[in-house]
């Protein structure tokens, strides 16, 4: 309760930051950010908002920040986090997907150098529709603090 | 005045929670209650020897007088251990002065790719009193087993990630064993539990 009450609250407060990135077409892109990381870290995760008029899925990114993105979904076995690579992600028509902590994100390997807060990271996202035509959407994500996650509700602190 | 009168709602409330916990306290013959699962006298967990960024040997006993919590984690998770690192900042905020009687320990399950300066710039970027701790593959495997954590490296692409128990355990200011909380719970909940064990010295 207490949980989706606070995630309720990050989403509006990721709606209401500027720099949304919306594209024209099929599919919509918002929110999306990259977490900061660390010198000689090697790896972070992406987040996002996507939206689909028509019933797509989300296949692959890429981004010129590193030749290794992928998409994977964490998910926890009772005490145990488990974390995979997927293949796609499915989109219903109108239905808004979230690549958020807890869920799906794009996973960024083999860091060649430090992601820092401020910076931004373009990326091509793919998407195929149901008749396998497939559509790229170019976006830039904010890189937002590594700590981020701390204060996404709390307008107090 | 409007101050005022909300500060002494306040201490009427505060009043009115303490006599309640009083009742509470009766009822059950003493026995505080736990957002977390009370584990206290557990079998397990009892202690580890970890270095520290620093390259300092760590065990429970430097933390005295300080209310522990600790899990397992990696820097290359982009998810479950941010989330974590930033609830238990949020916990240290929420407890006001009573948060420099908090300890948090990040213990790495990636010894490979978590060399101290990553730990050290990792958990800093949370709060600067966290502190890494790290072994040898044979020191981790053995602190794993001691607190029952489990870690299995999944390969992806040219790399991998680090399936791992995502459960905190909070230790008391004499250093036992008391608390396992879960992933799921909010910092508030922690912040609650961490107090009791403070204010239960």
């Amino acid at each position: 309760m207490n949980h989706s009450i606070r995630i309720l609250a990050a989403a509006v407060v990721l709606a209401a930051t500027a720099g949304s990135a919306f594209a024209q077409a099929n599919v919509s892109v918002k929110d999306a950010w990259v977490r900061a990381t660390v010198p000689q870290q090697k790896a972070t995760g992406a987040f996002m908002q996507l939206q689909a008029a028509k019933d797509s899925k989300f296949v692959s990114a890429s981004s010129p920040l590193t030749p290794t993105v992928e998409v994977h979904e964490m998910a926890m076995q009772g005490d145990v986090m488990r974390m995979r690579q997927v293949q796609s992600v499915e989109l219903p028509a109108g239905k808004l997907v979230e690549l958020k902590p807890g869920g799906y994100h794009l996973m960024l390997m083999n860091l060649k150098a430090q992601v820092k807060e401020g910076d931004t990271v373009p990326f091509t996202l793919v998407f195929e529709g149901k008749d396998g035509k497939r559509e790229t959407v170019e976006i830039k994500a904010p890189v937002k603090a590594l700590n981020n996650a701390a204060k996404p509700a709390h307008a107090g602190h | 005045m409007h101050q005022g009168i909300s500060r002494r709602r306040a201490l009427v409330l505060t009043g009115a929670a303490i006599g309640l916990g009083l009742l509470a306290g009766c009822n059950v013959g003493g026995a505080v209650s736990f957002n977390g699962t009370d584990i206290t006298g557990a079998d397990f967990g009892r202690d580890f020897r970890l270095k520290d960024p620093s390259g300092r040997e760590r065990t429970l006993a430097d933390f005295k007088d300080k209310v522990v919590l600790l899990f397992f984690g990696f820097t290359q998770c982009p998810d479950v251990c941010p989330t974590a690192l930033a609830r238990a900042a949020e916990v240290k905020s929420l407890l006001g002065p009573d948060g420099d009687r908090l300890q948090v320990l990040f213990v790495s399950v990636d010894p490979e790719r978590d060399t101290p300066e990553v730990l050290n710039a990792y958990t800093a970027a949370f709060d600067p009193t966290f502190l890494a701790l790290y072994g040898d593959q044979q020191q981790l495997a053995e602190t794993a087993k001691e607190f029952r954590v489990i870690y299995q490296k999944v390969p992806t692409g040219d790399s991998y990630t680090i399936d791992h128990t995502s459960v905190t355990y909070a230790f008391d200011t004499h250093g036992k064993l008391r608390l396992k909380l879960s992933h799921s719970q909010s910092a508030i909940e922690y912040a609650a539990d961490v107090r009791k064990l403070l204010h239960a010295a």
